[in-house]
């Protein structure tokens, strides 16, 4: 009893003791890892190319404008995506109010017939325009949605990464995830997705990682970044272009205006 | 033609947004498909003034899509025109599909010429979207954009966090395109009259349609007011009897007012929507030929069933007004329309192949008129341009009168071919 009391005062009265080692748990990790790779700076904006190959190598190519803003408070969080390729969905426009406890708030802008819809917010796991890429991939999952444990630390290429599994606490389309998430920049720079049978499902790379500018400060980017299915062979490519962090993206350009005309301003 | 004078127009009332540095370059893209549509009717039987015997439709159509803005966006055009050949009349035509000059100036944003206006949340089921329909375009397998008709008309929105408002004033009146007897087995309790004449409201400044959309979030609903000033779509009839019957068909006045809201809930999308039907050319409900004013109600549920199949629910009902008239003046030998519509429908859609493949089926079955409507359709993305649809409209019902109904011997199956550019 008394040692326990010595132990907490030393606790109390050391911290820096403490938290020289800097050890963190593997939620910290990962909350870094998302903050790192889903909500670097206030806002960015950038053109992103996906290139949907299948085993065969055929391809389908998706192009669109993304606007994303962070809110204070939290994780709030709100996109705005416009597609100009291909042809069928060109003007379409997702327009997405991220809330990290609830589902989110989903609106399409269907251009030819002028029509703005919510759209169920549910399917965070159905494909994001039919790339390997979910809905949840691309803005995000929840952080206490999963129970995460820091395996190891190891090397991947140059990097020195903590390896974090991450299990779904309720059903998700996986049934557990391994992620190398880089201790210096944070970002993710591989994560595999393992299915219901323990079968290695997807596999997330960073391809390619810049440090992209923004007045005095830089934020490490995954400017190429691919999903692949290994079980099918089919594999998703997007690339970055034109990244910009910081660039004072008005709060209003979040809503049902910008579906109906694209604010052309941001969309170059 | 339009677009010319409408950015002349544009950049005389706003010299100043158009400034030196942007007059000379207003970027404009290109775009555009090829599209090959056919439907055949699938029941054998043929419209007695039918042309194209068991083809509702067969058609060859080329979109081309210019747009174009200002570098700052203040300035923005779109056109959307589709030349075609209509292989059932062997003819060619234009239809434009939207043709307008807009600008946007602090909150406001304006648009002149010809646009699709969508209102509402009902799929397919249209109580606040006064809008003008292209039901024959539907029923005969184009694809849905082609539903929408534009409207000639000039459109100011505002756009704030407080308060939203769009305002739609239309000095050209558009009716819905209905299924024409050329085509369609129809009831028609007219057809025997010889002696038949159509008006269209003319164009005159008492007769200017006004619809008034005023929308903001509320309590995490997507919520809107909608008011209309203006006609209904399809028209009524008058019937005078000197010198034998004449009918003299024309659309009658109307004014609406009624509300939408949508929100996430129940791990889905919930919508209600109604709306107040004002026939104002029968405002007692004596005049048979004519729609009485009536209610009409909407409440949707959507969600996700599993991975990438969707679910939407629909109960929609009109409530007819004045019925006890309606049921005093209707002459004899016609069958009675109920004083209650009722219709219930459910939409599924499921996306296979990543996304290449869409299965998608509508059916609407109304339990007051007893008839039913059924689309199923699977549609395939064959490559980045190229994409292909088959799908059926089948019809059943136990009356020839009512809605679905009278379409019973149109059953068709229908096929899309389109290649963008």
């Amino acid at each position: 009893m008394s040692t326990r009391i010595v132990i907490a005062l030393i606790a109390a009265f050391c911290p820096l003791a403490i938290h020289a080692q800097e050890k963190l748990t593997a939620a910290e990790i990962v909350d870094k890892a998302q903050a790192a790779f889903y909500s670097p700076g206030s806002d960015t904006k950038a053109r992103v190319v996906m290139d949907l190959i299948n085993a065969d190598g055929k391809k389908r190519t998706r192009v669109l404008t993304m606007l994303r803003k962070n809110f204070p408070g939290g994780r709030e969080q709100r996109y705005f995506l416009y597609f100009h390729e291909p042809g069928d969905v060109r003007r379409t426009a997702f327009l997405v109010w991220k809330y990290p406890e609830k589902d989110d708030d989903r609106w399409i802008f269907i251009p030819a017939v002028n029509m703005t819809r919510r759209i169920a917010a549910r399917d965070s796991r159905s494909s994001f325009v039919g790339s390997d890429f979910s809905y949840e991939d691309i803005s995000g999952r929840d952080l206490g949605a999963d129970s995460h444990t820091l395996l190891r630390e190891e090397k991947l290429g140059d990097f020195a990464c903590y390896v974090v599994q991450s299990t779904p606490k309720a059903a998700a389309e996986f049934s557990r995830k391994l992620s190398w998430i880089a201790k210096t920049s944070w970002l993710p720079l591989k994560e595999e997705y393992y299915d219901a049978q323990n079968q290695l499902a997807r596999v997330f790379t960073a391809d390619k990682i810049e440090a992209i500018g923004a007045g005095e400060k830089t934020y490490p980017t995954a400017v190429k970044r691919t999903m692949k299915n290994v079980q099918s062979g089919h594999r998703t490519e997007v690339v970055f272009e034109s990244v910009s962090y910081d660039v004072g993206i008005p709060a209003d350009i979040f809503t049902e205006r910008s579906l109906q005309q694209a604010p052309e301003k941001w969309m170059r | 033609m339009r677009v010319a004078s409408a950015l002349t127009v544009l950049a005389t009332l706003c010299p100043g947004t158009l400034g030196a540095e942007e007059k000379n370059r207003l970027p404009v893209t290109i775009h555009g498909f090829l599209m090959g549509n056919a439907s055949i009717r699938t029941t054998g039987k043929r419209p007695p003034m039918g042309e194209g015997g068991a083809f509702l439709l067969g058609e060859e159509r080329l979109r081309l899509d210019v747009s174009g803005a200002t570098k700052s966006g203040s300035g923005f055009l779109l056109f959307k025109g589709d030349i075609f050949h209509d292989a059932v009349a062997n003819r060619v035509d234009g239809d434009l599909r939207e043709a307008y000059a807009g600008f946007r100036r602090g909150q406001f944003d304006l648009r002149l010429g010809r646009q699709i206006v969508t209102w509402g949340v009902g799929d397919l089921f249209f109580i606040n979207d006064v809008f003008p329909k292209d039901w024959e375009s539907f029923f005969s397998g184009r694809p849905m954009e082609y539903l929408k008709r534009g409207v000639d008309a000039v459109r100011l929105q505002y756009s704030s966090g407080a308060l939203n408002v769009d305002v739609v004033a239309t000095p050209f009146f558009t009716g819905d395109a209905l299924p024409s007897p050329k085509r369609f087995f129809l009831y028609n309790p007219f057809a025997a009259v010889a002696e038949q004449r159509e008006y269209s409201p003319p164009v005159r400044a008492e007769n200017t349609e006004v619809g008034i959309r005023l929308y903001r979030r509320m309590a995490a609903f997507d919520f809107s007011l909608h008011g209309y000033r203006g006609f209904w779509r399809m028209p009524g009839a008058s019937i005078a009897a000197n010198d034998g019957p004449r009918i003299t068909r024309f659309y009658p006045r109307l004014v609406t007012w009624g509300a939408s809201a949508q929100r996430n809930l129940l791990n889905g999308v919930v919508s209600f929507e109604g709306g107040r039907y004002n026939s104002l050319d029968d405002r007692g409900g004596t005049a048979p030929g004519l729609p009485n004013s009536q209610w009409r109600i909407l409440a949707a549920y959507q969600r996700q069933l599993a991975r990438e199949l969707t679910a939407t629910f629909q109960g929609y009902a009109e409530v007819m007004e004045g019925y006890d008239s309606y049921r005093k003046y209707l002459p004899a030998g016609f069958r009675p329309e109920d004083r209650v519509r009722g219709v219930f429908s459910v939409r599924l859609t499921q996306f296979l192949g990543y996304q290449n493949w869409r299965l998608s089926a509508f059916v609407a079955c109304s339990p007051t008129d007893k008839d039913c409507f059924v689309q199923p359709e699977v549609s395939h993305r064959l490559s980045d341009r190229l994409s292909a649809a088959v799908g059926a409209n089948i019809f059943s019902g136990k009356h020839e009168t009512t809605f679905f109904g009278q379409m019973a011997k149109n059953d068709n199956v229908y096929l899309s071919i389109r290649f963008d550019f």
